[in-house]
């Protein structure tokens, strides 16, 4: 029974991997040891609980070591054949003894039954004092088991009847013998791979498995790798390396993937397995293992069934390649053809794997983990996530490269080397005549020929009642569907959602209401779909799916549709199909509007039956239809008869023998196509929606559609967009595994819904069932047939209004507000918070479902003084750019003034703010914001904090970007950001350092390191799973994790965005601190949250959920004059708030006092409810959520059914576990190399001398340079020291983030190379970096810096003698650098700043940039995304900047390419070419006219 | 939205009124023509607000930024549409309405509001103009009928929504033209009544019955009319007006307003040769500083009074709002209207004491004293000014100082309606203790805006239309067709 909010589905985890090859494949002990001495090396890539000896999870793969099995086992009863002819198992057995006994006798059983022979067990020698308590607690009993064929097969033979032993063995074991549960496991059983793994730190490997300290021990190469998980409930299965794998990454799509295998399980058939040997295989998938151990679970089928690894690799992790022109056609068909087989696991991806006998590498389409490779002169292969894991002697290295998006690796042991990405895939591609195939069987729906006349024309008649019957409002029509026909886009609003959720509105909802998108936080990443649109696609596909095991041309016989909004004409082309093998049933979807129970239930089954029936019956594409609905039959709502269908044919295992289409009334929004999709369709006719933009169209309301054709193309483009972005948002690259992955959380449907419709979705509130979702459409059914002429509802979603959904913040609130705070009335604010709690209880919100239980009461005297509980307030991340300067100052002072703090938000501060007022006003915000932007982050800002909060997600649109227009950068904006006024601003979706949760840590170590004085704040926002995900950010070492809902403001956000995703922060509050007090880690972390918090009941409840600091916002802007205009993003703010326009600032009347006064209020109405309770303290009153319960007079059809207690739940721990913040993290900040640095650099710190100094550096020593300049900041301010004040002299391999937020003044040289996040936030400092003087390689031909250099860099400047990885410069503003080569998505997001390239660029240059300039050679202009920037020829000017440049690099690297490049400059100048922004270019343009005229 | 940045680039501006010394020599509408560009440019200024407060100002709940974008892109039908599904009679509230709308437009922060008000009238009169307005009968009847008492705003609302839907309504009216207080209570200058003839027009031909001169419980009974229709709405309005009790004020020349307005609409209607009250060349005290004071300044100065002074009680309020009374409170400022414009003494912070008469029996002055509000015990409360006592001359003097609830003659409790202490009838949800009699309009609420009374006949007609079918197709200004009913049916 699941009580609180918790689920172990949630869990996710990131890690390091890494490998060690001989390429010669001599087997040897160093090989085993060097790889588990990288292992060590990446220990801060591995995660901790709350006992520090206790890690998440490593291991070793390694070829089975004959020759010491031999030897060990010769004294023993194990007499071992010859290698190759029998199986070694790593068998995890129950610790229970009784259990281990049954299991292994049941074991011996099956393996007799399968024809092995039982050779013997061998007892895996450990040291038991190395785990951590945790661990050890539930450390099974290891052994080895030895086993042959009776028939003496080997090879792949034997491995194909292994893989039946283990599977069948492990599933029959653990459901047949009681009380095993999932405990018995085989790390690996295989004649030719070994695993040693275990819930271990990556130190602990070695030292555990004494095996593995023996130098017989042998191998020609080892996987290792060291896993960081969001959760640390122990489990040794969940280690890594898997059997053929090892994964770094998540897979965002896995519900999807799971889902559509089972169907495909039903169609398997193998030439290498017999009919029962495949059903003693299955499942092969399964939701008990992770993501990353069903992927392997699948390479393993399709490995073992025929296909190569590498092929294997390809079909399930392809890169991208619908758009990509460049990419030749034998590959591309490739892709085509096994996208007809399979969908792609789709998520992050950094992956190794194995056969036993080669090795490869790969990255996913968008190769957001670093993979780095080097080739040594000794014929070593070394692969890791990090360079210099594995110190190797420079002179020995031959070549040193990363792994690019979406490229692969295979080093073939039996040829003795490194095959790259076109030897390996070329070949793979050329072995059937792919491409024949598809040209020969696949139909393109946009091909096809139009019918002449429609079935279904489109008809604007008696429209009213069309659209009335499926729910439409004016305000829908004109607010959502108009843009998206007239301009292509989703039209955009601004500040929170504060209306009720789908199922406490009073007003007949949409079912889709009822479903919030998730998306993707810290874990993995979100992409950005617009700047990043060549790694996604829309693509569907309809048509039978086949078996997997085999490929033939019939394989691909399907219909491939580009986007899924179909026309009619789209739809009729569909039904026309019967000639080329597709036969269409179309199903009508209605249900007897005669209001008795019962009838929408009956209407599903039969719409079930009949697609049952007719895939019986040889039909491949259902239309599942709502037309024709009469005052007698109501139409089901669509995506409840898409997910009936869907799931019915996956229970029936013949989900893939036809297509599902909808021809939907009921679907026109983004969130309407994202959820029909999710559960199910391939594609949709929207009709009604199509005739409603024909009918404004007809009234003349779309000026900018020219014509109906257009103005179809624009809704179905705008639709797209809004589903990239659904996606994206996921980390979701393509459509087609988007398609039925049910990536939302349902939120107030019943038990009987999910589980009949929506099986697998995560729904914790429980809700409505079917009788009153067929209520909710007879209200509207009853609202077109109750009169004549309906009119339409207005909706007020979007807006207040008096006819439609109710608002929190409506005219009366809002007054309440105002007043009570201008005249400092506390029974006004009383009045107004009455309002607020009672139409709470009108159910706008979960808490108003709410209510405390009574307790005995204190005097309001014994409670805590309102001054110290004022400290736990903050306001939210407002930006300097979405709101005015005195908007944001006048909130930074009333913080002040009370001990609260203010939020800069993402736009960076203006430094006259840092120092005090003469009357003792502080406009200092004390909590810097650090967000995807990065704007104006420099070390002087980190330095003037008192906590630095790390932005993952925003509330009205977690998961994407955002965006300042230009004509909100004024001057004194784009000089606090860092950017050219005029120009816009993008902020990436993800942090481009953040890609997984082990690179927060990374993050954290970097804030903490540039001011160590600072709370770490990371702020999540609320989601089903956000418990794990802050149980991953508490072990990344945040002090305080904030909790943000869903229903959070915004300056500018789509609106499905801000109504679609995420969820209250009720639910996100008490699943993260039930989830962290489940993992003894909410001692360590302050936990605070905020969404729409306005009275001292919202505080009282949030406490007792959890919270122990609150945020406050809206409420907050409010007192200030806002008066909930909704029109931030366009700068016309009457009440001079939400914008930049000097006469509408001056409009402005928001007072500190006010604000005081309302913090004021709510703590003495929180002290007033503290005392109610018999609370003393805000700390004996965190987390006592069994103080509240549902209120009792829940009387309505629609709400009575909710259920609140998993949100009451309180998790029961022993006393010595803390329920709120009593322990610091420990930041291993002593020993660092900045402790060394600042001593070499007191000199300049103490007198501004000079000063110089040389260390040795490794891997592990990171973020260097932060807390040095952190210590000149805190002297010196953003001015830092005088150039070249500081010199410092580094040799090895550096860690992350070298250099980062280096300030003026300081150079640091490197001799060497660096890894990830080179330059991260310079901000003045210099950085030189050239090989080993001792490298005999071409360092031009080699990377030297890891991906993502200088993100968010503001200014300095750095010469890089080698290449750089992906994401060179991303959102730089004003660096300026030279370098020999970088990877893909160059200059991302730059807006300012200078790079010099003297070599490749990769794919997607300059996506995003809005400003600075790159001088790049020509020979790669295919590779720029020319949406901002225009290339240039050069003048003299620009030659000269490039000379100088060159000269200093030459001078600083000694670089031979640049030297080349000088000596012959007359020919080699030609080769440059410049890029620069359109909008940049037209503002500088503008500026030096202007100069030029005031000169005149 | 009507334009994004509307407001930045224009200033409010109303339509220029005729000439005072012109205009007080007849009672036509007092406003210049206003239209074309100039009246798209101020409903461009309308910001289409996230919570449109004007929306939640009027009474009717006038969907008011979806109007002021359909004047702005020229959509007149559109326009029409949109105020006609909340308010039967714009003509009407677009000329004589306080504008409670304006007074919360969240313009009127820092900037003057929109003009709403005469966005309204532009739209009614254009839509006139365009023929846009038509009668519409309702396709089919319900074989119903409802006697609606009363033809006043109230009733007339009550009555339209009725026959709009399907049900056969009589609208039984004491006077002999239908209209009650927007015919007899408003004066021709704010609110000429061949506006009122025109919509009357319409409803006849839509279907509903009008029955003048008929008074209930005078020429006909009220338990017929309970027994010949299937509901009743009594909307017979508040007219029993508030008395002076000082002495004198039963002296000839002291009058309730309503009696010198009612018989002046008369007088220019033609029903009526004379006004019996004429205040040609006399001294005239108007009591009360409302509206109705207003409109007997107004006539007082067409009839050519020597003098006019208008008396209140209220200190003089401030020209604009102060930090109690701020947005979008009704603002308690100085209103000057356009009767005071025509000429009147305003006099506040005074308090009748006694009338003087002569002989005849006519009163000749009026006897006053300053006041001085003070605060006590939390309230404003006045203390008279020692030695301001004084005698002003007075040859008329007019009573506006408001209503205490529906005239006391017997008509409620014909219909067996219950009364309320405060003669108030006792009512819920517009329904009265008779289940099938209804009350709307000021008769129900007490004394109120032409705004209010509309906004009780429609919601009253939902309440009848349910009485009668079980469900109602009529709409409410508060609760959305798609609003889930507590229960499920059937």
């Amino acid at each position: 029974m699941q009580e609180g909010l918790y689920r172990s589905e949630f869990e996710h985890d990131s890690c390091g991997i890494g490998a060690v090859v001989d390429l010669s494949a001599v087997p040897s002990h160093e090989t085993i040891s060097d790889a588990l001495y990288m292992l060590s090396n990446m220990e801060h890539r591995g995660g901790r609980g709350s006992d520090p000896k206790t890690g998440d999870g490593a291991g070793v793969l390694i070829q089975v070591p004959h020759q010491f099995l031999k030897d060990i086992t010769a004294r023993t009863e194990i007499e071992l054949p010859e290698a190759g002819s029998y199986g070694v198992g790593m068998t995890f057995f129950p610790k229970n003894k009784q259990l281990f006994q049954k299991s292994k006798e049941l074991l011996n059983q099956l393996i007799e039954e399968l024809d092995f022979e039982l050779i013997g067990y061998r007892s895996v020698p450990v040291d038991e004092t190395v785990p951590g308590s945790g661990a050890l607690e539930v450390m099974p009993n290891i052994e080895q088991l030895f086993v042959k064929h009776k028939k003496g097969l080997t090879g792949i033979e034997l491995e194909r009847k292994l893989y039946v032993l283990r599977n069948y063995s492990t599933s029959e074991i653990n459901t047949k013998i009681p009380g095993v549960n999932q405990s018995f496991y085989f790390a690996s059983l295989s004649s030719q791979t070994l695993i040693y793994k275990g819930q271990l730190r990556t130190d602990q490997v070695l030292a555990f498995y004494k095996d593995l300290q023996n130098s017989r021990i042998e191998s020609a190469f080892a996987i290792v790798h060291s896993r960081f998980s969001t959760n640390t409930f122990p489990n040794w299965r969940l280690a890594q390396p898997f059997r053929f794998l090892s994964h770094n990454g998540e897979i965002n799509t896995i519900k999807g993937n799971l889902n559509k295998m089972k169907s495909k399980e039903n169609l398997m058939k193998s030439k290498y397995f017999t009919d029962e040997e495949l059903s003693r295989l299955m499942p092969i998938t399964d939701k008990y293992k992770s993501d990353s151990a069903n992927l392997d679970a699948m390479v393993e089928l399709l490995t073992l069934s025929g296909r190569s690894l590498p092929h294997a690799m390809m079909m399930l992790v392809p890169e991208a390649w619908q758009d990509n022109e460049v990419m030749d056609r034998e590959r591309k068909s490739f892709y085509k053809f096994h996208a007809s087989l399979v969908e792609p696991w789709d998520g992050p991806a950094a992956l190794l794997f194995t056969d036993g006998k080669s090795v490869g590498a790969t990255l996913d389409r968008n190769g957001l983990r670093p993979l780095r490779y080097f080739i040594t002169k000794d014929q070593r292969l070394i692969l890791s996530s990090e360079a210099g894991a594995l110190p190797i002697r420079e002179a020995t290295i031959m070549e040193k490269g990363r792994i690019s998006p979406g490229r692969m690796l295979w080093a073939d042991l039996e040829k003795g080397r490194v095959l790259f990405d076109e030897e390996v895939k070329g070949e793979i591609c050329r072995k059937q005549p792919y491409e024949q195939w598809v040209a020969d069987q696949r139909i393109k729906l946009r091909l096809e020929d139009s019918p002449k006349t429609l079935a279904h024309p489109y008809s604007t008649k008696n429209i009213k009642k069309q659209q009335t019957i499926f729910g439409y409002t004016s305000e829908e029509l004109k607010v959502v569907l108009s843009p998206m026909g007239d301009t292509a886009y989703e039209a955009i609003g601004s500040m929170g959602a504060d209306t009720p959720l789908a199922v406490l509105s009073k007003e007949s909802q949409h079912i889709s209401n009822y479903f919030k998108q998730l998306f993707a936080q810290v874990s993995n990443p979100p992409i950005d779909p617009i700047r990043e649109r060549l790694v996604m696609s829309l693509f569907t596909r309809l048509g039978q799916g086949q078996n997997i095991l085999e490929e033939s041309p019939k394989h691909t016989r399907q219909i491939h549709i580009s986007q899924p909004v179909l026309l009619n004409e789209d739809l009729e082309k569909i039904t026309n199909m019967e000639g080329q093998g597709y036969r269409c049933a179309t199903l009508s979807s209605l249900f007897l509007a005669d209001h008795a129970p019962g009838r929408l239930l009956e209407a599903l089954d039969k719409i079930c039956d009949e697609a049952e029936k007719a895939i019986a019956e040889g039909k491949n594409i259902i239309i599942i239809s709502d037309r024709n609905s009469t005052e007698e039959y109501a139409p089901i709502p669509s995506l409840l008869a898409i997910g009936a269908v869907h799931h019915h044919l996956v229970k029936k295992k013949i989900r893939t023998s036809a297509g599902l289409v909808l021809e939907s009334g009921d679907i026109r929004e983004t969130h309407h196509f994202a959820t029909a999709i999710g559960y199910g369709a391939s594609a949709i006719n929207p009709y009604m929606a199509l005739e409603s933009l024909l009918d404004l169209f007809e009234q003349g309301k779309l000026p900018n559609a020219e014509n109906q054709k257009k103005l179809f193309s624009n809704y179905q483009a705008a639709i797209g967009k809004g589903l990239l972005k659904v996606l994206s948002k996921m980390g979701i690259s393509t459509l087609q595994s988007y398609q039925s992955a049910q990536i939302f959380e349902a939120l107030g449907l019943g038990p009987d819904v999910i589980d009949r419709c929506f099986k697998g979705t995560i729904s914790r509130i429980s809700g409505i069932s079917f009788n009153e979702l067929a209520e909710e459409v007879l209200i509207r059914h009853r609202a077109a047939y109750g009169t004549e002429s309906p009119v339409l509802e207005q909706g007020g979603v979007y807006q207040w209004k008096r006819r439609g959904e109710k608002h929190l913040f409506n005219p009366e609130t809002i007054h309440l507000l105002q007043k009570s705070t201008r005249l400092n009335d506390f029974g006004m604010y009383k009045k107004f918070a009455s309002k607020i709690n009672e139409q709470s209880k009108d159910a706008l919100t979960l808490r108003g479902l709410f209510e405390f239980k009574k307790r005995i009461s204190v005097p309001i005297d014994e409670v805590e003084p309102a001054s110290s509980i004022m400290r736990r307030f903050a306001t939210g991340a407002m930006s300097f750019g979405s709101i005015s300067h005195e908007a944001h100052a006048t909130l930074a002072i009333a913080m002040n003034r009370i001990g609260a703090k203010s939020n800069s938000g993402e736009g960076g501060e203006d430094e006259i703010r840092f120092a005090k007022k003469e009357n003792g006003d502080w406009e200092r915000s004390a909590i810097k914001q650090v967000a995807s932007g990065r704007f104006g982050v420099t070390s002087n800002y980190l330095t003037n904090a008192a906590e630095l909060q790390i932005k993952m997600a925003q509330g009205a649109k977690p998961g994407e970007g955002g965006q300042l227009p230009g004509h909100k950068v004024d001057d004194w904006i784009g000089r606090v950001r860092h950017s050219t006024p005029g120009v816009g601003l993008i902020s990436p979706p993800p942090h481009h350092d953040i890609y997984s949760i082990e690179d927060l840590a990374q993050l954290i170590f970097d804030l903490k390191n540039a001011n160590r004085k600072a709370r770490i704040n990371v702020k999540l926002v609320s989601q089903a799973g956000v418990g794990t995900v802050a149980a991953g950010v508490a072990k990344a070492m945040a002090d305080v994790i904030l909790i943000s809902g869903a229903d959070g403001g915004t300056g500018a956000s789509p609106l499905s965005s801000i109504r679609h995703a995420g969820l209250p922060w009720e639910l996100g509050l008490s699943e993260a601190h039930q989830t962290l007090v489940k993992n003894n880690l909410r001692s360590r972390v302050v936990l605070q949250t905020d969404g729409q918090l306005r009275t001292g009941r919202d505080l009282a409840i949030a406490t007792l959920l959890g919270a122990e600091e609150w945020g406050i916002s809206t409420a907050a802007l409010v007192v200030e004059g806002c008066i909930m205009m909704r029109k931030c993003h366009l700068n016309t703010c009457p009440v001079g708030i939400a914008t930049q326009n000097p006469d509408l600032r001056k409009l402005f009347t928001g007072d500190p006092d006010h604000v005081v006064n309302y913090f004021q209020f709510l703590v003495q109405d929180l002290r007033e409810i503290m005392a109610s309770l018999g609370f003393r303290t805000v700390d004996e009153m965190v987390g006592q959520s069994n103080v509240l319960q549902s209120t009792g007079h829940l009387n309505h059809w629609k709400w009575d059914k909710v259920d609140l207690s998993p949100i009451f739940h309180k998790v029961e721990v022993p006393d010595h576990v803390g329920i709120h913040k009593q322990i610091d993290q420990e930041f291993e900040l002593k020993r660092v190399l900045d402790r060394q640095l600042i001593k070499a650099a007191l000199p300049s710190l103490e007198q501004a001398m000079a000063s110089s100094g040389s260390f040795q550096i490794k891997n592990i020593d990171r973020s260097v340079g932060a807390m040095l300049s952190n210590e000149i900041s805190k002297i010196y301010g953003s001015p830092g020291l005088p150039e070249d004040t500081i010199n410092f002299k580094f040799t090895g391999s550096a860690g992350q983030t070298f250099g980062g937020f280096l300030t003026k003044g300081v150079n640091f040289e490197l001799e060497g190379e660096a890894n990830d996040y080179f330059g991260k936030g310079l901000s003045g400092g210099k950085l030189i970096i050239y090989p080993s003087r001792n490298a005999k390689f071409r360092p031009e031909e080699n990377i030297i810096i890891g991906n993502v250099a200088f993100y968010g860099a503001t200014s300095g400047e750095a010469y890089i003698n080698g290449k750089g990885g992906e994401r060179f410069c991303v959102r730089n503003s004003g660096v300026q650098t030279v370098v020999e080569g970088i990877g893909d998505h160059g200059c991302e997001y730059m807006t300012g700043g200078l790079v010099v390239n003297l070599g490749e660029i990769g794919r997607n240059f300059a996506a995003g940039m809005s400003g600075g300039i790159a001088y790049i050679l020509k020979e790669y202009i295919t590779e720029i995304n020319p949406e901002l920037v225009d290339v240039d020829i050069l003048e003299a000017e620009d030659f000269n900047t490039i000379k100088t440049f060159l000269k200093r690099h030459v001078k600083l690297t000694k670089s031979s390419l640049g030297t080349a490049f000088l000596e012959d400059w007359d020919k080699s100048k030609e080769k440059f070419i410049k890029v620069i922004p359109r909008d940049y270019k037209a503002v500088l343009e503008k500026r030096a006219l202007e100069q030029t005229k005031s000169l005149v | 939205m009507a334009a994004k940045d509307g407001f930045l680039k224009y200033k409010r501006e109303t339509p220029t009124s005729r000439d005072a010394k012109v205009r007080v020599s007849d009672y036509k509408e007092i406003y210049e023509p206003f239209a074309g560009e100039k009246l798209n440019n101020q409903a461009a200024r309308c910001m289409d607000c996230g919570v449109p407060f004007c929306h939640n100002g009027c009474p009717l709940g006038n969907v008011i930024p979806d109007f002021n974008e359909a004047v702005y892109n020229n959509e007149w039908e559109q326009a029409i549409k949109i105020l006609r599904s909340t308010n039967n009679f714009p003509e009407f509230t677009g000329r004589i309405c306080p504008a409670p709308c304006e007074a919360s437009c969240v313009l009127g922060i820092n900037k003057d509001p929109v003009t709403i008000e005469l966005i309204e009238k532009s739209i009614a009169e254009k839509a006139y103009e365009l023929g846009l307005i038509k009668a519409n009968p309702p396709k089919t009847r319900t074989g119903k009928s409802v006697a609606v008492i009363g033809s006043g705003p109230a009733g007339l609302a009550a009555a339209d929504q009725l026959n709009q839907a399907g049900h056969e309504v009589t609208l039984f009216e004491k006077d002999s033209k239908p209209g009650g207080l927007l015919r007899y209570g408003i004066p021709d200058f704010k609110l000429e009544k061949w506006v009122i003839d025109r919509r009357i027009e319409y409803m006849k031909q839509e279907g509903v019955i009008f029955s003048c001169g008929t008074e209930i419980g005078f020429n006909i009974k009220a338990e017929n009319i309970l027994k010949n229709f299937h509901a009743v709405v009594l909307a017979t309005g508040a007219g029993q007006p508030r008395g002076l009790n000082i002495k004198g004020s039963d002296a000839k020349g002291v009058h309730y307003a309503m009696e010198f307005l009612g018989e002046q609409n008369k007088v220019i209607s033609g029903e009526i040769k004379e006004n019996p009250i004429s205040a040609k060349g006399k001294h005239v005290l108007v009591i009360g500083g409302g509206d109705t004071g207003s409109d007997c300044i107004g006539t007082s100065n067409r009839h050519g009074a020597a003098s006019i002074t208008q008396l209140e009680l209220l200190p003089k309020p401030p020209q604009v709002r102060n930090t109690l009374n701020p947005w979008p409170e009704w603002p308690m400022t100085l209103r000057t209207s356009s009767s005071h414009e025509e000429g009147a003494e305003r006099v506040f912070s005074v308090l009748t004491k006694e009338f003087t008469v002569n002989e005849a029996g006519q009163v000749t002055g009026l006897k006053l004293v300053d006041l001085e509000w003070v605060h006590k015990d939390g309230r404003m409360v006045f203390e008279e000014i020692p030695g301001t006592e004084r005698t002003v001359p007075c040859d008329l003097a007019f009573l506006a100082i408001g209503y205490t609830g529906p005239t006391q003659n017997g008509l409620l409790e014909s219909f067996g309606v219950e009364i309320k202490e405060n003669t108030l009838p006792k009512s819920k949800n517009y329904k009265s203790s008779n289940s099938k009699v209804f009350l709307a309009g000021d008769m129900r609420r007490g004394q109120s805006l032409v705004v209010w009374a509309i906004s009780e006949g429609r919601e009253a007609a939902v309440k009848v239309d349910e009485f009668l079918m079980g469900v109602s197709s009529l709409p409410q200004k508060d609760e959305s067709f798609f609003q889930v009913e507590e229960k499920i049916e059937g």
